[in-house]
């Protein structure tokens, strides 16, 4: 009953406090200072037409590569304790212990008809990252995505582990050897202006922006995939 | 903002809240998962409406997408608990 009371007594507080901030809020009429520098300057300083991406890849780059590496240690920590071998005694039992139900063929005709098509839309996602919405983590998102589909639409499916990971490896120390080429080339770590700008609006513009886009992409997708992989997979255990 | 988008904003709240709420009271696990995709489902278009399109795609590839699914994943290997 007490517990009830101050359980009450807290979330009324909190409704008062979250009015109080809301009756005395008057959104902005001006931008301040740090935003009107990227509405003003994106555009000539990166060449993208998409000012979040501007943000995300180039002056606040370092953050992205800090939320990738976050990523990173999520998915190799979840294949790190999933993949522990088995106690020796124990019978190795794969999925076909149980004898799933086969999917229908309604299902299995989709999939394979799905599939490259939601591929193609994760690559056209984060290659077309700096002129329209989306960018490397969505179109990397939408790359598992089409892996899941093919995952649920057959759960015995075997993945090649190596791919994946060979992919992740990869695309990751490009991403850094064009951080390092950008503080050699041009005005420091992560700058896109390493290669040239080009035609502003135009698919090969912007500089490094779709270049690096596409290998978040890819690392992001792959990190993902081989998350979703590994806790399918080791479901047998 | 016009009375159309207002409406609409509003009624997403109220969605959002909806399956908050089943979430969180809702009998059976799966279903409780379910309803925390569809309030990131809708929490999404919500950001369209805000003008936030790239949140939004992330929201939903991300938030309503592969979190249910790395939701089921992991029900399926903790099954067999009595407190699951």
């Amino acid at each position: 009953m007490i517990k009830k009371f101050v359980a009450l007594l807290l979330l009324a507080g909190l409704g008062l406090m979250f009015v109080g901030l809301l009756l005395g809020f008057t959104p902005d009429q001006v931008l301040n200072t740090t935003a009107s520098y990227y509405a003003d300057h994106s555009v000539e300083d990166t060449g993208a037409a998409n000012i979040v991406t501007a943000i995300i890849v180039t002056y606040r780059g370092l953050d992205t590569l800090g939320e990738v590496t976050v990523l990173f240690l999520t998915a190799t920590i979840v294949s790190l304790i999933l993949t522990q071998p088995r106690p020796s005694g124990t019978p190795v039992i794969g999925l076909t212990e149980k004898k799933a139900l086969a999917s229908g063929e309604l299902l299995q005709t989709g999939t394979r008809l799905l599939v490259p098509l939601v591929l193609l839309f994760g690559v056209y996602v984060f290659v077309n990252g700096h002129l329209t919405p989306g960018g490397g983590f969505q179109g990397g998102a939408i790359l598992a995505s089409a892996l899941l589909l093919m995952l649920l639409s057959d759960p015995t499916k075997r993945f090649n582990h190596r791919f994946i990971s060979r992919v992740e490896s990869i695309s990751g120390l490009l991403y850094v050897v064009i951080g390092v080429l950008g503080l050699v080339l041009a005005g420091g770590f992560l700058d896109n202006r390493i290669l040239p700008l080009g035609a502003f609006g135009t698919l090969f513009s912007a500089g490094a922006i779709p270049v690096i886009y596409t290998l978040i992409g890819l690392k992001v997708g792959a990190e993902f995939s081989s998350m979703m992989v590994t806790l399918s997979e080791s479901r047998d255990r | 903002m016009s009375t159309v988008m207002f409406v609409m904003s509003l009624l997403l709240a109220c969605a959002m809240i909806a399956s908050a709420y089943v979430a969180l009271r809702g009998q059976s696990l799966s279903m409780a998962v379910l309803a925390a995709g569809a309030v990131s489902l809708f929490a999404s278009v919500m950001f369209v409406l805000l003008a936030a399109p790239d949140v939004a795609m992330t929201e939903a590839a991300i938030g309503s997408g592969l979190t249910t699914f790395l939701f089921f994943f992991v029900m399926g290997r903790v099954k067999g608990g009595k407190d699951d």
